[in-house]
């Protein structure tokens, strides 16, 4: 069980990147972005096809991050110039990206198993330095069988995200930044501080699906394949990652939110985990059907609740009313 | 400062609902005027403070201040030059920020947007001796994210956050309204603090006639598009509420029609 749960937090940090984004584009800019869907897929397949043209893997990610820059900034301008709803903008641009997809990949799916990426020269730089063997070592003597392949790419892994959420934390509270969250927060009142918020919205959605598409890449080189299905209820996945963290570590300050978003893409993964592990009759397919159920208990659960609380309140209201009548009456 | 030319717009022509919301405005204010508008509703008040603002563009006619020419600029950067306070106290914060990320947004009005952090050290002490001056408290509440505020406090911020970066031009529009007596009060006193110590242009509209009377160094009364009444100086200290209205039905023949526009 040791394994299954080691990959799933590696994933899980791998899956809170593109779960950053989704919280820029539905929490910070108020926009539900559907483009995720498509941009996760981008950014893996321009990853896969520049790193199987031998392109060096860093500059093969960052291409993806470029790529995914450009998919939300269409969406944005969509949105923002052609006056289009939101939610509609992302759907036309995730449609459209399934086309774009396939035509980047050439083919609908791309193997990178015999491919040097990241994570392969990650894994050799790693087992140079010998740590592997020592955490491995104490993993036995505390008596488990199986132990992961390398520590190199979650420590990797730490650092990356670690790095983007500190760089997301500080750029949400420079001037540019506090006028993207009010974009989001208060729109019209923005504008009267002479904020462009079309422009704060193209530039934010923009940087979502650049990280969206970040993932995106990572998880290719990670799993050794791109394919232009994979980013399919890739949305619903941010989306439960953003609300599980919240509910579970809170958002009392950005610092704080982008932090319970992390822990919440690891959670939910570890929850898929064991959901698939323990559960014979639940099949891989039926992760879709999961991730939707996750997200409409963590929706439902907390209102559901608040509202026995309240209810409760009221009966002691309504006792303590009754109590002193009858003690007027007697 | 602020002058307006022969303005008009026109709500839904050709149609049965079309609506003159304003017929031919002119007007001009001098550095430091305090102007404020009165008039029933449907007058053009508020009308002509988004066709200022930018949030509507005339049919004809133009807008200008310190002699640009802005009736084309796009609000976003008209605000350089105007500071706007709304009716709904809610409408000038944002509620998920703190009041110092909103002040920063405020501070950056008239400045190029960075990425350096909008809050700093100085930017703390400076907002806190601006803070200090509505007598609120809020100074010591900076880090208080402002949807927890009451309506008076948010809309004392807000007119801080519209004034303390000394806009060109101040438009108020009804931004006591939507407050009780008291915390009405307390707005339109920190309203004149803050015209004062700033020296600002202002053009306020309100429903309460004795406010009207009370703020500013002029005013004027508009009816149906129009501006109908424009009195300065001794001339306007002398009015009165009755004589207000008195004027109304010399000019227009018929009665204020407006139960907003109370007495009080």
């Amino acid at each position: 069980m040791f394994v299954p749960i080691f990959q799933a937090v590696e994933s899980g940090i791998i899956y809170a990147i593109m779960a950053l984004g989704v919280y820029l584009s539905f929490r910070v800019l108020d926009f539900p972005d559907l483009t995720v869907d498509g941009s996760f897929v981008t950014g893996a397949g321009v990853a896969a096809i520049a790193i199987v043209n031998d392109v060096p893997t860093v500059i093969a990610t960052l291409l993806a991050v470029v790529a995914g820059f450009i998919a939300g900034s269409i969406t944005g301008i969509l949105n923002t110039k052609g006056k289009i709803n939101p939610l509609l903008s992302g759907i036309l641009m995730m449609t459209a990206l399934y086309s774009i997809n396939l035509r980047i990949m050439g083919q609908p799916n791309l193997a990178l198993l015999n491919e040097d990426t990241i994570f392969t020269q990650i894994r050799s730089f790693w087992s140079a330095l010998g740590i592997d063997d020592v955490l491995n070592g104490m993993l036995t003597s505390m008596g488990l069988e199986n132990t992961p392949g390398t520590w190199g790419v979650l420590f990797v892994m730490i650092i990356v995200t670690g790095l983007i959420k500190l760089l997301t934390d500080f750029y949400l509270k420079t001037e540019v930044g506090l006028a993207l969250r009010a974009t989001g927060d208060n729109e019209k009142m923005i504008r009267s501080f002479s904020a462009n918020t079309d422009t704060l919205k193209i530039m934010g959605l923009g940087l979502s699906n650049a990280l969206v598409a970040l993932s995106g890449a990572l998880y290719a080189q990670y799993g050794g394949f791109a394919d232009v299905g994979m980013g399919i209820g890739m949305i619903v996945i941010g989306l439960a990652s953003v609300i599980i963290g919240e509910a579970l570590i809170g958002t009392k300050s950005i610092m704080r939110v982008t932090l319970a978003v992390i822990g919440g893409a690891i959670v939910y993964r570890i929850v898929v985990t064991i959901a698939l592990r323990q559960a014979d009759f639940l099949d891989t397919g039926d992760m879709k059907l999961i991730t939707s159920v996750l997200v409409i208990l963590a929706l439902v659960i907390p209102k559901l609740i608040s509202g026995q609380k309240e209810a409760k309140r009221k009966r002691r209201k309504r006792a303590e009313l009754q109590n002193r009548l009858n003690g007027e009456a007697s | 400062m602020l002058d307006i030319q022969e303005i008009s717009l026109t709500f839904n022509e050709g149609t049965p609902d079309e609506k003159k919301a304003l017929q031919g405005i002119n007007l001009t204010l001098n550095k430091g005027d305090f102007v404020t508008v009165i008039g029933s509703n449907g007058a053009g008040k508020s009308t002509l403070m988004n066709v200022i603002s930018g949030s509507l563009i005339p049919d004809v006619g133009d807008v200008f201040i310190n002699q640009n020419n802005l009736t084309m600029i796009p609000e976003f950067k008209r605000s350089k030059f105007i500071g706007r306070v709304f009716q709904d106290p809610m409408a000038g914060s944002a509620p998920s920020m703190t009041i110092e990320e909103n002040l920063a947004m405020a501070y950056a009005r008239n400045k190029k947007r960075t990425l350096r952090p909008g809050v700093n050290k100085k930017r703390r002490e400076l907002f806190q001796s601006y803070l200090s001056t509505l007598h609120l408290g809020l100074e010591d509440r900076l880090t208080a994210k402002v949807g927890l505020l009451s309506g008076g406090e948010r809309q004392a911020l807000s007119l801080l956050m519209a004034t303390f970066t000394e806009p060109n031009i101040l438009l108020l529009d009804e931004h006591t309204a939507a407050l009780d007596p008291s915390r009405a009060e307390l707005i339109t006193k920190i309203t004149d603090e803050m015209v004062e110590k700033f020296h600002l242009t202002t053009l306020m509209v309100t429903h309460n006639m004795q406010q009207a009377l009370d703020l500013g160094n002029r005013l004027i009364m508009m009816d149906k598009g129009q501006i109908i009444l424009d009195v300065a100086g001794e001339e306007k200290a002398a009015l009165t509420v009755e004589k207000l209205l008195q004027e109304f039905q010399r000019i227009r023949g018929t009665q204020m029609d407006n139960d907003r526009a109370i007495l009080g």
